[in-house]
């Protein structure tokens, strides 16, 4: 019991230090040297990096990459940026030299229709296979039982009753 | 056997299928946006003492006319040396330049190091900030592109070249260029 304690008190401890210390704390990538004086374009710089793909690590943006590439290529962002490029162009720029593969978000374009639309193709299919299925077995359901005839229900009759009728026998 | 009950095993297939070629990828390649493009505008400095064509550099007009390879490589780089004997031996093969662009590398460092294991360039030009690699797309050292007589970028190697790669990549691409 004792043991317990101590671990939930050592998991609320860690759980406020990770809380408290979470990104502000944080080293940046970005150096206050590559900084540019002009917060809105410092700003619109941060945002077009968290988009480009440090291709030195791949799954991190150059914004939170510490790769040689990754700072040349932040500082070629806040160039372009302070020539006057807007951001389409930046990244135009970028994906010229690297391809779409840079860009942490894919494009939107013929090739790349089977990557946003796939999984909703799979989900679509399941669907329809459900309903196909579950129609289906509802349809032999009603099938299986019509209203009977007045045949029918003395034919029925006639067997219940034979079946009682051995009962009795025995 | 009803056909329905093929279905989960044809999907299955599908994606095993997919996944298996998946595997045979490399994650860390990236390929090229400037295949079948010209070459980008740049001109770099030589690198002075280097012995070749009293250290001249070159420029993308030097890149047309034959058929030429340009390697990025540096002194620090240690696949690069890995490399090393096989531009040697591919600068013997008379249909083809090689250019040398050497990424952000100390110029005396560089020299070092040809001094050490031969120079198997025909120009080199120096990069010391990286910029114009940049512009060629150059993700990391060493990487190797066969450039056509028109200057146009046709084939990108990433990392070092392998005997294998030479032999049955690399040259044969030079020979069917130069045909």
């Amino acid at each position: 019991m004792k043991a317990k304690h101590r671990t939930v008190v050592l998991a609320a401890i860690l759980a406020v230090l990770a809380l408290t210390s979470a990104p502000g704390d944080r080293a940046l990538a970005v150096k206050p040297d590559e900084m540019l004086a002009d917060a809105a374009m410092e700003a619109r710089a941060r945002a077009i990096s968290k988009g480009l793909r440090c291709l030195v690590c791949q799954n991190q943006s150059i914004d939170d990459s510490d790769a040689g590439l990754a700072r040349d290529l932040r500082v070629l962002v806040r160039q372009r940026l302070k020539a006057g490029d807007s951001d389409e162009a930046v990244f135009r720029f970028v994906v010229d030299r690297y391809g779409d593969f840079v860009l942490l978000k894919p494009p939107m374009k013929p090739v790349t229709y089977i990557l946003w639309f796939g999984p909703l193709l799979i989900l679509l299919g399941a669907m329809a296979t459900l309903v196909f299925f579950f129609v289906r077995r509802r349809g032999t359901r009603i099938t299986a039982s019509p209203t009977l005839s007045e045949d029918d229900r003395r034919r029925l009759e006639a067997l219940l009753g034979e079946d009682e009728d051995e009962r009795g026998e025995r | 056997m009803r056909l329905v009950y093929v279905i989960p095993l044809v999907v299955f297939a599908t994606v095993a299928a997919a996944f298996g070629v998946g595997l045979t990828l490399k994650p860390n390649v990236v390929p090229s946006a400037l295949i079948d493009k010209p070459v980008p505008e740049f001109t770099l400095a030589g690198l002075p003492g280097d012995g070749v064509e009293s250290g001249k550099g070159f420029s993308s007009a030097d890149l047309t006319g034959r058929v030429s390879i340009v390697n990025v490589f540096a002194s620090w780089c240690f696949p690069c040396r890995v490399e090393h004997p096989l531009l040697m031996r591919l600068a013997r093969n008379p249909k083809v330049r090689i250019f040398g662009l050497n990424y952000k590398d100390r110029p005396e460092d560089a020299r070092a190091w040809l001094k050490e294991l031969g120079n198997p360039y025909d120009r080199i030009g120096v990069d010391r900030d990286g910029r114009i690699a940049i512009d060629w797309g150059v993700y990391g050292v060493p990487e190797t592109f066969i450039i056509d007589a028109e200057g146009r970028i046709r084939y990108k190697h990433v990392g070092p070249i392998t005997p294998s790669d030479l032999d049955e990549i690399i040259v044969p691409i030079i020979e069917r260029l130069s045909e």
